[in-house]
């Protein structure tokens, strides 16, 4: 996946719009800031996520993060074999190791998202 | 004494290279308008001889259960304690270290506990357990509150009047707040009766609480009252006597999904109430959601067994206001001691221990009742502990002062938590009363009775 | 001496018909047990608990007790722990007959000798705190914090302000603090530390309301630094109708020095088992009892001890009382210590242990700050964070490295990671009761360790029982317990 395609929140998630399916993950940053991923708590399909609040949770061993929705809709899919072995995360974040699908609003645009520029000189101010 | 151990000189070295010159201008940062301009108004300095006089002075004026023989019970019983409980625990390798933050360098505590929570796991037939929480009361509140963050949506709790009336008040306390309704369900006849649960259950019942044995010391009819429960999707929480498990079923065996107790049976002084030992075992797939701490087992870079504390995210330092608990520090020394009793005995001398409460305890039974006005609360089996309702009265005439005078800690008055029960009190026996102590018992209680 | 077989299980060792306990034969008539308990309560046999015999019982946990670093044998410099020395005195007295074989539900009159402990120690808390009403129920410091907190919302009820719904907690708060707040039916406001570690005043205002329940503090903080805004920021709260709430988990550094009440704090919460030595037991037990103004007496837990001539009596008659937070009075064998602590101390000699504690913090930061970055301060109360921030960027040295090394050369590390303000944090909390020759030791170690190569601090520790534990492996695939 060309990390480029992809739009970013501040607290580290990409989304990617196809029609009016969005499909949720989180950055290779923050994958390395968690170092290892040994849990990852999703919704169910059928379920409500809302930009800006918590639809999940990741952990670490000693870390956990709460896991934010970029947009509004309603849950279709979910990565059960993340769940089931979530180092596979650390492989491939932007591909295979997506989160979540959630089918959007309509009108829904991610506009309101970073570019892969402006993230990179988000993460580069954190003074990683 | 105040056990520093820097002279005048050390002081005055150490200030030096602080670069102050006094003690007092390293409390320059307090503001003078808040500084206490005066010796705190405190009972002036003993020496350890002094020390050990006035506590022995103090200690001369309780009735301990070294000089009066006791039948209390209600959650805190006067077990045998082994030798080999105090010698372990009594090393200060292991009563002055602290939580086991650095594994390499605390693998003996790591070990202990993680050997805790396997008895604990065996005792109960659960598939774990955690690494303490601090008495029964709190434990029953925890196993709600956890049962709450495994099933989110559901509000309901039922509870047995028969549980011990502190549990039931801590559980309302440290509800208070939530968005939990705690409904209790009366025992009029010394048990939770199933059909009384099935009325009262709700598709939005959390959880079903229950202690087995009761506070009266009757059992519960626990596998119906789990299967009930289980049919309306609420979990069966038990508060259970660890002794009582040398005889009875297990929580696991009965289908308790959370089985939680006091833990001061398992080798742990009276000590007025504490500290004392919360004991919460668990399903496997709930491990997620466990508060406080839980050893785990690993390997070192060069692939040799150890312990660490793990699945620490779910703990307060980490996920703070998220955490599935606040508690932090726990009972480990007690944990030790619990770990060192349950060795001790091993699987025969608990059912020897369990076997000879019940013996002396149905034992008793007999006895007391046998005195006339003297008879049985409750129609119902019971193991250690029992209600026996007295002549109308004789409580209050200060039947127990006059027991207490002949040497006896005799029982324990039920009316202050149940005014249905005021002319009842519960009588706990365990393997240390012996049958002349029993014979004596009876005889002063009859002679009591019959006194005007 | 190390002991390999130490580190097999009791499951391990375990063998059929070995035992370490008799019980007597039964004294009573021998009835069959079917006639006592319904066939159906009864377990075919026994829990599978391990059988061993005394002596393999003994060897395994002394031989496990070796395999620790305590107070009692190792400087054990962990911060926010306070890790002094435990008097063995104390040990003896709680263990008094008299004391530990005393039912918890026995009459008042048969225990007028611990009660008048329990009242002495009641009095003497309130006057360290400058706060008049104390409970001793609660088992532990995060169980006293719980206990305030709901002691507030009664308080609030009760006034008829239910739009209070919010705690405000520095971002260097012990996780606690949000836990308890939390657990209490509160919302948990974060406040932001200033560039001095400080309460960030600006953040504070912005987020004191009419929602405001509770502000609580940590003072001295967990950076080791005394608020001197207090006095502002108790206003502040006051006039905003909320309540401040003191943790005192740092109570050591101001014993007799400055009070909690006088400097406007309405409840707090001691560590009896840190501040008045009880044994920490490798985690607990602890014992947390808590000291309120007197507007806020009237909702403690019940019973109090009181007294009425010479008769003390537990005090049950408290109709706003928020109930109880646990069974029975409290972890009385840590309040009896506590009170022999005190009572040994005396007034001069608590205000001694807090000079000294902030002494040897002061003097192990003078002999270190060169060495490591003190990100807040040139001075300390009782304890202060080092920063093994450059260690990590300039050699990939971390925190942990440093922690772990330094258990090769006999000293307990400080704690690590906490509090979060401070990146790769070392916590360090020397205690009163060290001399300057163990301080003397630990920072020649600390400095000396800092120029080591690399490799040997990030594979250390080489010398204990064990090397680092996989951790990543315990919490992913857990084992909780042994399985036959």
């Amino acid at each position: 996946m060309d990390p480029k395609s992809l739009r970013y929140a501040s607290t580290h998630e990409w989304a990617r719009l196809e029609g009016d399916i969005c499909t949720i993950g989180i950055t290779p940053f923050a994958v390395e800031q968690l170092t290892d991923v040994i849990y990852i708590e999703l919704p169910d399909v059928g379920d409500h996520v809302f930009a800006g609040d918590s639809f999940g949770e990741i952990e670490s061993v000693k870390a956990v993060s709460d896991l934010f929705s970029p947009v509004n809709g309603e849950v279709i899919e979910v990565n059960d074999k993340l769940v089931d072995d979530p180092s596979r995360i650390t492989a491939d974040p932007l591909g295979k190791g997506w989160l979540i699908k959630v089918k959007t609003e309509p009108g829904t645009t991610l506009d309101h998202l970073l570019t892969w520029e402006q993230y990179e000189k988000q993460i580069a101010s954190q003074g990683h | 004494m105040s056990y520093i151990p820097n002279t005048p000189n050390d002081q005055q070295a150490m200030l030096a290279t602080i670069g102050v010159r006094s003690l007092t201008e390293l409390f320059d940062v307090i503001p003078p308008a808040i500084r206490l301009e005066r010796p705190l108004a405190l009972p002036p300095a003993l020496t350890e001889i002094e020390l050990t006089r006035l506590a022995q002075q103090l200690a001369g004026r309780n009735r301990s259960t070294a000089d009066t023989v006791c039948f209390l019970g209600g959650g805190s019983y006067d077990h045998f304690v082994p030798a080999v409980v105090d010698a372990v625990a009594g090393r200060s390798e292991f009563y002055t270290a602290y939580t086991p933050y650095q594994a390499e360098a605390s693998q003996g505590s790591l070990q202990a506990f993680f050997e805790f929570q396997t008895l604990i796991a065996q005792l109960t037939g659960m598939d774990v357990a955690n690494a303490s929480l601090y008495e029964g009361g709190s434990a029953v509140a925890e196993a709600v509150l956890m049962a709450s963050g495994l099933e989110p949506r559901r509000h309901h709790v039922l509870l047995a009047d028969s549980v011990h009336p502190d549990y039931r008040q801590t559980l309302a306390t440290y509800t208070a707040n939530l968005d939990l309704h705690v409904q209790t369900l009366p025992t009029p006849a010394g048990f939770l009766d199933p059909a009384d649960l099935k009325h009262a259950l709700r598709d939005d019942t959390l959880c079903v609480v229950v202690q087995h044995p009761n506070f009266f010391g009757c059992l519960e009819e626990v596998e119906a009252l789990a299967a009930i429960s289980h049919a309306c999707g609420a979990l069966f929480i038990v508060s259970y006597d660890p002794i009582s498990l040398g005889l009875l079923k297990r929580p696991g065996d009965y289908g308790a999904d959370i089985a939680v107790a006091e833990g001061q049976a398992l080798g742990i002084p009276l000590t007025y109430g504490g500290p004392y030992l919360g004991l919460l075992a668990c399903r496997g797939e709930f491990v997620r959601r466990m508060p406080g701490r839980l050893v785990g087992q690993t390997v070192d870079r060069n692939g040799r067994r150890c312990w660490v504390l793990t699945l620490q995210t779910r703990e307060q330092h980490i996920r703070r206001e998220k955490a599935t608990s606040n508690i932090c520090t726990n009972q480990g020394l007690m944990a030790l001691r619990a770990a060192v009793y349950l060795a001790a005995l091993g699987p025969q001398g608990l059912r020897e221990t369990a076997e000879a409460c019940a013996r002396k305890a149905h034992y008793t039974a007999d006895q007391l009742t046998r005195l006339p006005g003297v008879s049985l609360q409750f129609d119902r089996p019971f193991f250690k502990e029992f209600t026996v309702r007295l002549p109308v009265g004789a409580l209050e005439r200060g039947l127990l002062d006059r027991l207490r005078d002949d040497g006896f800690h005799a029982g324990l008055p039920l009316g202050r938590w149940y005014s249905w029960l005021a002319d009842c009190m519960s009588l706990a026996v365990t393997e240390k009363r012996t049958r002349a102590e029993i014979d004596a018992l009876a005889s002063a209680l009859g002679r009591a009775l019959t006194a005007k | 001496m190390s002991q390999p077989q130490a580190t097999e299980l009791l499951f391990e060792l375990s063998r059929p018909g070995r035992r370490a306990h008799l019980v007597p034969a039964c004294d009573v008539p021998d009835r069959p047990l079917s006639e006592l308990l319904p066939a159906g309560a009864l377990a075919e046999k026994p829990p599978p608990l391990p059988e061993v015999a005394e002596i393999d019982l003994i060897r395994h946990f002394v031989n496990l007790s070796t395999r620790n670093m305590a107070v009692d044998t190792n400087f054990y410099p962990l911060g926010s722990c306070t890790m002094k020395y435990n008097p063995k005195r104390h040990e003896r007295i709680a263990a008094l007959s008299g004391l530990a074989d005393v039912h918890p539900l026995q009459a008042d009159e048969s225990c007028q000798g611990l009660l008048a402990i329990l009242f002495e120690l009641q009095t003497m808390l309130a006057e360290i705190a400058g706060l008049p009403a104390v409970s001793l129920q609660p088992a532990a410091g995060a169980q006293g914090e719980l206990t305030s907190l709901l002691v507030a919302h009664a308080y609030f009820r009760h006034r008829g302000e239910h739009q209070r719904s919010r705690v405000l907690i520095p971002d260097s708060a012990h996780g606690t603090n949000p836990a308890s707040a939390a657990l209490a039916g509160f919302e948990a406001v974060s406040i932001k530390s200033n560039l001095r570690g400080l309460v960030d005043l600006d953040d504070l205002r912005a987020k004191l309301d009419e929602r405001t329940a509770v502000f609580m503090i940590t003072n001295p903080n967990t950076l080791g630094l005394f608020d001197d805004q207090i006095g502002t920021i108790t206003e502040l709260v006051h006039q905003h109708g909320g309540l401040v709430y003191l943790d005192g988990a740092n109570m050591n550094a101001i014993l007799g020095i400055t009070r909690p009440g006088d400097f406007g704090a309405d409840m707090m919460h001691y560590n009896v088992h840190k501040t008045f030595t009880g044994p920490h037991g490798a985690g607990g037990p602890g014992a947390g009892p808590i000291a309120v103004r007197d507007t806020l007496a009237p909702f403690l837990p019940t019973p109090i001890v009181a007294r009425q001539g010479e008769r003390y009596y537990l005090d049950f008659d408290q109709p706003l009382s928020i109930g109880r937070v646990r069974s029975f009075f409290g972890n009385v064998g840590i309040l009896i210590r506590g009170w022999c602590y005190i009572r040994t101390l005396g007034a001069d000699g608590l205000r001694r242990v807090s000079e000294n504690a902030v002494l040897n913090a002061n003097y192990l930061l003078a002999r270190l700050k060169g060495a490591y970055e003190v990100p807040y301060g040139e001075r300390c109360m009782h304890e202060f964070v080092a920063s093994a921030r450059v260690l990590r960027r300039e050699r990939k040295v971390s925190a942990m490295d440093i922690a772990k090394r330094l258990l090769d050369f006999g000293f307990h590390a400080p704690t690590v990671y906490f509090p979060l303000v401070v990146p790769e944090a070392l916590m360090i909390e020397p205690t009163e009761t060290e001399s300057k020759e163990t301080l003397d030791a630990f920072a020649d170690t600390l400095l000396r360790v800092r120029n080591e190569e690399a490799a040997v601090l990030q594979t250390a520790p080489h010398t204990l029982d064990i090397s680092r534990p996989d951790e990543v492996k315990a919490a992913k695939e857990p084992i909780l317990r042994w399985k036959p």
